[in-house]
């Protein structure tokens, strides 16, 4: 490299704007090749973004905390968003009201579900008591699973991951599964994606199931989330973590 | 304004959601606390302003970019997901199907059950 190009890539690293703008072209591309894949979820734009930006941070020697200072910005927006969940749950008040029992009893019950497979299966294979407590609250949406593990002493960051992944399988094995148990009822299926693959199972829902398997998959993700982030730690406390 | 009110609207909600976790010692993330705070002022208003319609319908539509920041941070850990790669796997996959499976066919029944009563009713 010339010295004036040189000062130049020393001047955009130590910007923050090159980070935003890396995070913003990452997930276009991941759009993109999602759509060309049929929304096939492991081509998901966030797994196929988050993989690319870790790819160019790690060839270019940026380190995560230099990278933040850019990305905090979209990251910052989680904060309304997860506020912003309280809009389906709204619209679908009345729906919600009437079917208030089998809806609450199937949320208790699939988070629970989720939380004892979860930790019964990573228990038996020697998960550490920290990887389960990571790995606990990856059911539900980011902020949310992020906030409970760090409540329960887990890892935040890689809680996410978990989450991602989870959101990437759930998206995918769901729909087979409907098919395998002859589920044709578009609010069960709806609701079932978004309790155990959150904002993917949410976004497949709209995309591949339709706009009442959304609204119910946006609900079911938001009820979830409000649910597993009072009953999980009294939870974790009877199970003796 | 509208955008703009629905911002506020929104932030506002969380603050108060923020401020309620801190001085309730609640074990809660402070944006769930606002979601319903957010609900409630809903409820109280009886519809959705546009602003606030707007805004949310924004934030939803690309929810999934947001986790891409916090997502990276992944790469920190790469060491401790090589080690338990195997554990991961197998409790992901595993603890997902289940939840599925349980879910939906909860669900279905309770839904059908009912479905069955209100037919017997009319």
């Amino acid at each position: 490299m010339t010295p004036a190009i040189d000062q130049l890539w020393v001047y955009l690293t130590s910007e923050p704007l090159l980070n935003l703008l890396l995070t913003f072209v990452a997930y276009m591309i991941g759009v993109t090749l999602h759509r060309f894949f049929r929304g096939f979820a492991l081509f998901h734009p966030v797994i196929v973004a988050t993989t690319l930006i870790v790819l160019t941070l790690l060839g270019t020697g940026t380190s995560y905390t230099r990278y933040f200072d850019g990305a905090q910005f979209i990251h910052f927006l989680l904060g309304p968003a997860t506020v912003a969940l309280a809009i389906p749950l709204y619209d679908h008040l009345g729906k919600v009201r009437q079917m208030l029992f089998p809806i609450m009893s199937a949320c208790v019950i699939g988070i629970l579900v989720a939380a004892v497979t979860t930790l019964g299966i990573a228990y038996a294979m020697g998960a550490s008591h920290e990887l389960l407590m990571t790995l606990a609250p990856r059911s539900v949406t980011t902020p949310i699973a992020m906030g409970v593990a760090d409540e329960l002493g887990g890892i935040p960051p890689l809680a996410v991951g978990f989450v991602l992944l989870t959101g990437a399988i759930g998206a995918t094995t769901g729909p087979l599964l409907f098919k395998l148990l002859r589920i044709d009822d578009p609010a069960v299926q709806g609701f079932t994606m978004g309790l155990s693959a959150h904002g993917f199972g949410t976004a497949q829902s709209f995309s591949t199931l339709g706009p009442v398997a959304g609204a119910f998959a946006g609900l079911s993700m938001g009820l979830t989330g409000l649910v597993t982030a009072f009953l999980l730690p009294v939870l974790v406390m009877w199970l003796g973590g | 304004m509208a955008v703009l009110i629905g911002f506020v609207g929104l932030l506002a909600c969380q603050l108060l959601g923020e401020l309620i976790v801190k001085a309730g010692h609640l074990p809660i993330p402070g944006p769930v606390a606002g979601m319903i705070v957010m609900l409630i002022a809903l409820m109280v208003r009886g519809r959705v302003p546009d602003g606030v319609r707007l805004v949310s319908e924004g934030l939803l539509k690309y929810l999934t970019l947001l986790y891409v920041p916090a997502g990276v941070g992944i790469m920190v850990y790469f060491a401790t997901l090589g080690q338990n790669l195997l554990t991961i796997a197998v409790t992901l996959v595993g603890s997902i199907v289940l939840t599925q499976v349980v879910t939906a066919l909860v669900l279905k029944a309770l839904t059908r059950k009912r479905g069955q009563n209100e037919a017997d009713c009319s």
